[in-house]
């Protein structure tokens, strides 16, 4: 966990006074709401269907016990007993009162938490992968690094007022799972033959209404250099970046019509002038950044323990969950566990505030009190004994929170969709809670094998459905809701033991569906793979890769398909021809 | 009128702003969009009276990279205040062509952007007409501190730190 020191905890307090005039001035008529707008959304408050949203940062998804509990008592004191942990790896309150926003933020300074550019057009948070600093594959912990990205990003003043929302992710092992292909810039620690860490540099990736693969246009480059080579991107995105139109104003659109390569050049020639420069890393920042983060102080533990590996050979049921939510760590003895939020019966992402504590209490007592959000909305304890295990799963199980379906068909990613987002065309909470009361059967899951299913209640992917095995997209046509489906998107090479599974846009199978048609559609989906498989080896994913997309369509549209399959013509396939 | 705030001082604005077919008075100091100042440089410089530049938000500061030393004034226009390209344009005045003039932000400069306005080198600030200058002035103490690099304050917060 990252230690605020007194600068950085005061830039924070200052903030929930800044945020506190505004919103004063706001409700007193003196700031208008277009001019309050922008502010309150670089403070992640946006006026929803029913009522304000707030969206807190939990930077790079890594959260102390004290202040999952603080979250948990925002949820009781100004919200519905609840939040919403996002695919940005942040949490969203869906009922706060505007006029209380900010006690909520000087509540949540009080535990070195923000909501500091979680909307608006400027630098988001920083996302990585949940298993930073305990990955078998670790070339570098990516959460000191985020660090240094999120201070340099924090109320840059270059840069608050971009052509649009930027995103940066930032992968630290060998296997990318911080889906960083798919992000305004995302960063791949890498160590040259001389051992020096740098980093490959992606660019213009993204998903919402023009879905594109991120180009990389500097293969390497030294640690040193990473602040002033943002500042380039970004300098040349802010200026030339298109401001008349909100959906060609992305980077990746930049990218695209510059081409890559020559916006690549116009980079490197803008680094030219700040390479070298005062925003020019140094050791001792690296190190001091390094010392402010806690370690768990690991106890020296055999490899093995004998009564976890008795327990996973006499019980089916532990076992199911080993096998799905344990991850392996870095230091011997230790395991990682996700704690699933794709419950049945409950939105995808959703926590109460009484899970809040209990998953608190659990994380003080077995993983040294820190957690992790992941971009799948799901919780990580990271730092596990396995000796610890069994007791572990047994007092999820006891609430409700040992569902064995991490990388499962029922892990679906959803955003919000039309229950609250004010932009979606259909709802998607809905759906997501058909298709897992469909598939209830673990076995059957199992069976299925790894597969990502993701939902988006509008073109702007906020479920990131273009790169879900299984996407699907809520369109509106003449007013009603429909579901686009998508096949073959893959979020990137999170696989180590697969080859072949590289970042990937899904492609429509057909026609769009009703709501109710969707769990029939999902199922011939399924039954067309497992009949094609080559093995049980081989995913959905890579049965659509090799066989392409014409025998699922066959599958769902053609004799035997879905009952009313065809819905005629379709509008919504055009959108993503972009 | 618009309040103008110069060092943290309300002060009359005494530059005259031409568009540009307008006629240019010989003893006023003004100010001219980017276009008339490459038409007529020679003839706005053998004025006795001073000459500004008006950047608009597209337009390359480089253009202006030679004459630097002869601009009494620079101003650059933000028709939206959430069109941010002239805090580029500014820190590369700064930065890169070295203008140590007075750098002026005009069009939708309101209060709680004048701090942003600042760390990238504006030192004059043409508010809205419906802004509180004296509200303004203090939000250029909204923060104390700030990470970056910045035109008012060179020297990043992780470089101060270790002095």
């Amino acid at each position: 966990m990252y230690l605020y020191d007194e600068i950085d905890q005061r830039i924070v307090d200052e903030r929930v006074r800044q945020y506190r005039d505004q919103t004063r001035r706001f409700l007193a008529g003196k700031l208008s709401e277009d001019d309050f707008r922008p502010l309150r959304l670089q403070n992640g408050l946006y006026i929803q269907r029913y009522a304000p949203m707030l969206r807190v940062a939990i930077p790079y998804g890594l959260l102390s016990t004290r202040q999952l509990r603080k979250l948990a008592h925002i949820a009781r004191r100004y919200d519905r007993g609840y939040g919403h942990f996002s695919t940005r790896q942040n949490i969203q309150y869906n009922w706060p009162k505007l006029e209380e926003s900010p006690d909520i933020l000087a509540e949540l300074a009080e535990v070195q938490m923000h909501a500091i550019q979680t909307s608006g057009n400027c630098v988001r948070n920083i996302t990585t992968d949940h298993f930073a600093g305990i990955a078998p594959d670790e070339i570098v912990d990516s959460f000191v690094w985020c660090e240094l990205v999120r201070q340099w990003s924090t109320f840059h003043p270059e840069f608050a007022y971009l052509p649009r929302k930027f995103k940066i992710a930032v992968n630290g092992a060998t296997h990318d799972r911080a889906a960083t292909f798919v992000h305004d810039i995302g960063l791949h620690a890498i160590r040259d033959e001389r051992g020096e860490i740098g980093f490959r540099v992606i660019v213009g990736g993204g998903l919402g209404r023009t879905p594109v693969i991120g180009h990389v246009i500097r293969e390497f480059l030294p640690w040193r250099h990473l602040l002033t080579y943002l500042d380039a991107i970004l300098r040349v995105y802010n200026r030339y970046g298109r401001r008349d139109n909100k959906y060609k104003a992305r980077i990746k659109i930049l990218v695209r019509e510059r081409t890559p390569e020559v916006f690549a050049r116009e980079v490197e020639a803008e680094w030219e002038h700040l390479k070298d420069g005062p925003a020019t890393l140094i050791g001792e920042e690296v190190a001091r950044i390094e010392s402010r983060f806690t370690r768990p102080q690991y106890a020296d533990l055999p490899a093995e323990d004998a009564g976890y590996d008795t327990a996973r050979a006499t019980e089916p049921a532990f076992s199911a969950w080993v096998r799905r939510n344990v991850h392996p760590h870095k230091v011997r003895g230790y395991a990682a566990v996700t704690i699933s939020l794709k419950r049945n019966g409950v939105p995808p992402g959703d926590a109460t505030a009484d899970e809040m504590d209990a998953i608190a209490d659990l994380a003080d007592r077995y993983s040294f009190a820190e957690l992790r959000v992941t971009h799948e909305q799901n919780l990580v304890l990271a730092d596990v004994r396995k000796a610890d295990l069994h007791t572990l799963w047994q007092e999820l199980r006891a609430l409700g929170l040992a569902t064995p379906n991490v990388g499962l068909l029922t892990n679906i990613i959803a955003c919000p969709g039309g229950d609250f987002c004010s932009l979606a065309n259909a709802k998607s909470i809905p759906v997501a809670l058909a298709i897992q009361e469909r598939f209830d059967d673990l076995d059957y899951l199992h069976d299925i094998g790894e597969l990502d299913l993701n939902i988006s209640g509008c073109i702007n992917a906020c479920g990131h459905h273009h790169v879900g095995h299984i996407g699907i997209l809520g369109v509106d046509k003449g007013g009603e809701e429909w579901y686009q489906i998508t096949i073959g998107g893959n979020q990137g090479p999170t696989h180590p033991t697969r080859d072949g599974a590289k970042a990937a846009i899904g492609k429509i199978i057909g026609p769009s569906f009703a709501r109710a048609q969707i769990p029939d559609v999902v199922e011939r989906l399924i039954a067309c793979y497992l009949d094609h498989r080559d093995s049980d080896a081989e995913r959905f994913v890579d049965t659509v890769g090799r066989i392409g997309i014409e025998p699922f369509k066959q599958r769902v549209y053609g004799a035997g398909g879905v009952p009313g399959g065809k819905s005629g013509n379709d509008r919504a396939a055009e959108t993503l021809v972009a | 009128m618009s309040p103008l705030l110069r060092a943290r001082e309300v002060v009359e604005d005494r530059w005259m702003r031409l568009g540009i077919d307008d006629p240019v008075e010989s003893c006023a100091d003004v100010l001219v969009p980017l276009a008339r100042w490459q038409k007529e440089r020679e003839a706005l410089l053998a004025r006795p009276a001073r000459v500004g530049v008006l950047l608009g938000p597209a337009d390359n500061p480089a253009a202006i990279a030679g004459d630097v030393d002869r601009l009494a004034l620079i101003a650059v226009d933000f028709p939206h205040f959430t069109d941010g390209r002239g805090y580029s344009t500014a820190r590369l005045l700064r930065e890169r062509y070295g203008y140590q003039g007075e750098l002026r932000a005009v069009g939708d400069i309101l209060r709680d952007q004048v701090f942003y306005l600042k760390r990238v080198g504006f030192d004059t600030f043409a508010l809205r007409a419906d802004q509180d200058p004296e509200d303004a002035k203090k939000a250029l103490d909204d923060f104390s501190e700030a990470y970056q690099t910045s035109v008012d304050r060179p020297q990043p917060l992780f470089r101060r730190r270790l002095a």
